[in-house]
This record gives structure tokens, sequence and C-alpha cells, in this order.
């Protein structure tokens, strides 16, 4: 983790004992934890009550450094996890934080299905454009044509608009930020805290060791610099809009923000309708 | 242990179907969480708690794949409650990563498998025990669960209420490992009064955040005490070998220390666990070692066999997994043979051989499935073990 993360008056929300963390200088992942614990802290929750959930990957180990109730999954299932764990636990706020390879690739079946059923997640997707945990293999956000390990020749399949992904099957809140945008990412992530259903924030990251090396675009500094140059805020576009290409510029801004009934609201209801008095709501689980 | 809850259970007597006592068992132990995938023949488990959940307070989901709800069912068990996921053969196939997980983070939980003729989609629907040593191995790396074996509605029932309690007492996933037959078949069940039912609970830790370890062994024994989120223990669950504080350690000290006790705690408690059921071993100069459906088909070819004279006993494995190690050894010392009849091409008879190490021979009776064995195919291998 970066120097600036390791000082940070957010370490109470850090599990110190774990640190230094596994991430390399230069790596936009702790940028974007730093922004959640300052999201957390102003939303004055009581953080017993917060539970975060990763899939794997470097991103995947966000879960285990943060001094939260924190499980770290398998590769692509964080959501599912995550929807059964809300669903036994309507008390608890769940966030889930991993990687674009995680989220969108092995785990994109249960994207869109979180999103369709609109369960109550927040969903922190941290898309540094490439399998960073394996060594940097093109992922579904890669851009064409950008060089992965495995494309060495650069890629050449169309990549995943997340935020038009996620909108289109119905979730609620999306918005994406880079890494450079610290200050929206934090007011992004306490707004989407604060809402019920599927919420999607992507932050797009700097993979300075294998995205940036790879595609010789220097360090992890002057990826800032490239995303300070290159955002364009787009609040409420329409999401075909915000698709990402190759260095080109980036649309940023948070796009959808309506409601509607979350999966447990849209199941509640329907079995009461259906069942009338002989409906037997779900309880939480009591310590015998 | 306490006594199951009397909201739930359907007590009384009833002419269900395997899969339908199963699902009556989950809710008499109280399980109140289940996330499911269609797939024949296990689907009748989750029509009918997707039924009887919303009028005993319990949350099913179907899930968008079994790689979704053989973890859904993982985060219901972390949240608290207890949970269970229903399979069959390619479902089975696509849960086994997340019972390794299960395994390593020392989750309680439920898999219910009816097993049908594989490999692949092979032959829909109909029955077969395959998957006895994907039950036992089916994950990668190594570890020990529980699998259970009903051959009858009555004992899915009955063995789903144990199913739920082994997993309690172990912090384990165990597999309830039916077959087709089993499954479909219907017969009486009597379900007990809820007081009559024994359910043990989640061990709850009363230790004080930073006092409790989630992966440190409670006093006395291998099976760390549970809690549960919301309730400031800040607990850390990962798949990755972990120290008793559940924190990631990549050193082989920390890996021999967690799979050792992962290891003991089931295989050293095998007395605790390991349940069979046998008849007329005194004397039997052959033993047919069977279960499942297969045990019942067993029961006319023992019969027939005693009719002729031959001193045939029978002993039915109720746990496959751990396996009854220690019986089968001692009979091995006492008979001349053991008859293995099963809906595979040799599995459990292989754990039998290897346990036996040639003290008396082992006969298979493999059967590919599709159906069950004729008797007479059982009896001609017990009067040609005898000779
Ligand atoms: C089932 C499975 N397949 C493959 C892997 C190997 N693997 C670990 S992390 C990872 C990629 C993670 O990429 P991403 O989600 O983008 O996270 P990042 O490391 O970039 O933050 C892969 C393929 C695995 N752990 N499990
Ligand atoms: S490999 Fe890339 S994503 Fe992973 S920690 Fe290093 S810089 Fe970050
Ligand atoms: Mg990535």
């Amino acid at each position: 983790m970066s120097a600036a993360v390791r000082e940070n008056p957010a370490d109470k929300y850090l599990r110190k004992e774990r640190m230094p963390s596994i991430w390399c200088p230069g790596c936009g992942i702790g940028t974007t934890v730093n922004c959640f614990t300052r999201a957390l802290d102003a939303s004055g929750y009581d953080l017993e009550k917060v539970a975060v959930v990763s899939g794997i990957g470097c991103t995947g180990r966000v879960a285990g450094y943060l001094k939260l109730d924190s499980f770290h999954t398998t590769h692509g299932r964080a959501i599912p996890f995550a929807t059964g764990l809300k669903l036994a636990r309507p008390d608890l706020k769940v966030v889930v934080y991993s990687g674009d390879g995680d989220l969108s690739a092995i785990g994109g079946n249960h994207l869109i299905h979180a999103a369709r059923r609109n369960a109550d997640l927040l969903v922190v997707c941290v898309n540094n454009l490439t399998y960073g945990m394996t060594g940097g293999q093109v992922t579904p956000t890669t851009p064409q044509p950008a060089i992965a390990s495995t494309t060495p020749y650069g890629a050449f399949e169309q990549s995943f608009n997340l935020p038009h992904l996620v909108a289109s099957c119905g979730g609620v809140y999306v918005a994406r930020w880079t890494a450079y945008h610290v200050r929206q990412i934090a007011k992004s992530m306490g707004e989407a805290l604060q809402k019920k259903g599927f919420r999607f924030i992507e932050i797009i990251a700097p993979c300075p060791t294998l995205y940036l090396r790879r595609n010789k675009l220097g360090e992890g500094l002057d990826e800032m610099k490239f995303y300070q140059e290159k955002s364009v805020v787009m609040n409420g576009a329409d999401t075909r809009e915000v698709s990402l290409d190759f260095r080109d510029e980036i649309p940023v801004g948070k796009f959808v923000d309506i409601e509607r009934p979350t999966l447990e609201e849209a199941m509640e209801s329907q079995l009461s309708k259906a069942l009338g008095a002989k409906y037997v709501p779900y309880s939480l689980p009591v310590k015998a | 242990m306490s006594n199951a809850n009397s909201s739930g259970v359907l007590t009384g007597s009833h002419y269900l179907d395997g899969d339908h006592a199963c699902s009556e068992g989950a809710i008499a132990a109280g399980c109140r969480f289940a996330a499911g995938y269609p797939i024949t023949p296990s689907t009748e488990v989750v029509e009918r708690i997707a039924a009887r959940f919303p009028r005993v307070g319990g949350r099913f989901l179907q899930f968008e794949d079994e790689l979704g709800a053989s973890i859904a069912l993982l985060g219901g068990a972390w949240g608290g409650a207890k949970a269970m996921t229903v399979t069959s053969g390619p479902g089975f196939s696509l849960m086994m990563e997340h019972i390794g997980y299960a395994a390593i983070t020392e989750t309680p939980c439920v898999y219910i498998n009816v097993q049908r003729a594989g490999p692949s989609t092979g032959l829909p629907t109909q029955p077969a025990q395959g998957d006895m040593m994907q039950a036992r191995f089916g994950s990668h790396g190594d570890y020990r669960l529980i699998a259970l074996c009903p051959n009858s509605p009555q004992e899915c029932f009955d063995l789903t209420v144990e199913a739920f309690n082994l997993a309690e007492e172990f912090r384990v996933p165990v597999l309830v490992m039916l077959d087709e037959v089993v499954g479909h078949m219907t017969e009486k069940v009597v379900i007990p009064p809820a007081g009559e039912i024994p359910v043990s609970p989640r061990r709850w830790t009363k230790k004080a955040p930073g006092e409790f370890k989630l992966f440190e062994p409670a006093e006395g024994s291998l099976v760390p005490e549970m809690t549960m989120p919301g309730e400031g223990h800040q607990i850390h669950v990962t798949g990755l070998t972990h120290d008793e504080r559940g924190y990631p350690n990549m050193t082989i000290a920390a890996h021999e220390k967690m799979q050792r006790r992962l290891f003991d705690k089931i295989v050293l408690n095998a007395d605790r666990i390991v349940k069979w059921e046998e008849k007329d071993l005194a004397g039997a100069e052959v033993v047919v070692v069977s279960y499942g459906i297969t045990s019942r088909v067993a029961e006319k070819a023992i019969q027939a066999a005693k009719e002729k004279g031959v001193k045939v006993g029978s002993f039915r494995l109720i746990t496959a997994w751990p396996f009854p190690e220690k019986q089968i050894l001692e009979m091995s010392t006492k008979v001349k043979a053991f008859v293995v009849p099963e809906l595979n091409l040799g599995q459990m008879s292989l754990e039998i051989e290897r346990v036996v190490g040639g003290r008396c021979k082992t006969v298979g009776v493999p059967h590919v499935g599709g159906t069950v064995h004729k008797p007479e195919v059982i009896l001609n291998a017990i009067l040609e073990a005898v000779r």
C-alpha cells in the first residue's frame, strides 16, 4: 500500500496488524479504500453493522484489510455470497469490493442477476483493466488494442461498458470515477451507502506494475495526470455513451440514481400478498 | 442439544417422497435459509422449501446457477442462519469449489445431492451412486467432511436433521447423499413432536470481541466456537490458509496447523460421527456392505442366501464419510468375504478393500446405474464369495 494510506487518519478502519498490504507502490486500490473509509466516517453508521465481501484478486484483498466483519470468498462469487448474507441478515449493510475480472468475467452472471433482482448491495468495482493478481492478463474491460500477457499482440475484443451493463440490468445507482477523483469517490460511496438496492460504483484505477508497464504508460502518478486530463464529468449521461476506449476520454460521474423495490422488499410484498395471514416473515437469527 | 422449535415441525404420519422428507427434515432442524438451482431428481426438495419456508419464517432464493447457490448458502450460514442447498449430477460438480471453501472456512452447512447416473449429463434422471468418491474428495486440496446415505424417505428426514446437527457440532459441510430412487420413492414418514427431535444449536461463543478467535478450537475440543457479523467481533473469513484469527498466513507451518486440525476434527471424532445398521453379523461368513437404495435390494438377496443355508450378515453404511474403518476392520478378521453391491463400477468397495488389506475377500458387485441391481446378481455374488 502507498505511504499515503498508511499515515492516513483512516487507519482506524484498517486492520493495522495486517499492514503493510500486498499492494504495489502506486497501485490505485489503496486510494479507493482510503475513500471508502472516509465515506464510512462521514456516514456515522454503526460500523458493527457494515460487512464487506470480496472475491479473489488484488482488489479482493480489500476485505482482509478493513476492520469490519469481512469475507474473502472465491473468485467471482462475492455477489452471491453477499446476497445470501444480506438475505439472512437484513440488519447489515453489505458492501462487495472486488476487481473488474472478478465481478465482470467469472462473476459476470451473478453481477447481471443481482442488478436485475435489485439485491440490496453496494458493489465497488476497482477496474484496473487487467487481472492484476495473476500477472496482467486480458479481462472483459481491457480496451483494444492494449497489451496484456495473454494478448501480447494487443487486445482484440470489444470491452464491457460496465455502467451500461449494470444500468441496463436494473441497477439503481451507477457511477464511475477514476482514482484521481478521491473526493467524488468518497461522496459517491457515501451517497450509495445511504441508498437501498443494487448500487454499483466503478473506479478506474492504475495497475502500474502490470497494465501501465506493459503498455509503456509510465508510473501511477503519470496515470493520475492522465485521468485528470482525460476525465469528462457527464452526470446523468445515457450509459450507452460512456464506454471506454484505449487512452481516450474517460466519461465519469453519477449516471443512474433511481428507486425501485429491492429483492427483499419484492419478495416480502409478493409473499404477504399471496399468503396473507399465513405468511411468517423471516426474523433475524438469535443466539440460543 | 436442545429440541426442535415446534413452529415449523410437521408432526404426524405422512406419505412423503425422499426429497420432500429432506425438506421437512431441514425445517425441523431449524434451517431457515436455502439457495437452489433446479435439477432433476433433486428439484422437489427446493420446490417444497419454496412453498413451506414463507409459512415458517424461512428465506429461499433460486439463484442463477449452482456456483451462486452453493456460496449463497454460505453467506446465509455466516449471517447466522442454518442453511442448505440441494443439487444433483452436473450441479454437484459445479458446487465443488464451495464445498472446499466451506471446509476451509469451517462453515456449518448442508449440501444435499440426489445422485443420478453420470458422468456429465449422463442418464437423466436415472439412479446411480456414482458420486461417492466425489463427495469425499471432489473439491481440490485435502480436507475431510461428513457424508450420510439415507435408504428411505424416513431416513431422509432423520438424516437431514442429523446433517444439520453434525454441521454445527463440527463446523463442517455435511453432505446428504441420496440416490434418485430414494429421492423419488414415497413411503410413510413419521415426524415426531418437536420436543422429541434433538437439534444442535450453533455453538455461539461467550467470549468478548478481541478475546474470541474464530478459528481457535474451543477448550477440550478440536472445533472452534462461532459468532456472527454485527456483534463487534470484526471477524475475517478467508479461503486462504489462515491463522486462528482467520488472517491469511502463507507459511507451511500455518498450513500444517490448519490442515491437521481440519483433518483431525473429523477423523479423530469418527466414533461419534459414524453410524451404521448391522444384521446377523454373529457367525456370518459373508457380510454384504451396502448403502442407499442398494441396501434395500440387497435385503432380498440376503434373504435368498439365508434360505440356501449361507451364513450371511449385513452392514449398511449410514455414514459413508468418515468411513467406518474400525467396524470393517474388526469384521474382516472374522469373515470370508465382504460383498459390496453399489450403483457404480466400484467406489466404496475400493475403500473396503483398502481397510481390509487382504484379510478377507472383497467382492464388488458393480452396476452402472440407470436401474437398481437385480437381487439375483447380488445373490450370485454372495454364493460365489462363500465358496
Ligand atoms: C476459480 C478461479 N479461477 C482463477 C483464479 C485465478 N485468479 C486469481 S485472481 C484472478 C484475477 C483477478 O482479477 P481482478 O478481479 O480484475 O482483480 P485485480 O487483481 O485486478 O484487482 C484470477 C484469474 C482463481 N483464484 N480462482
Ligand atoms: S499488481 Fe497491479 S493491481 Fe495488483 S497490487 Fe500491484 S499494482 Fe495493484
Ligand atoms: Mg483487475
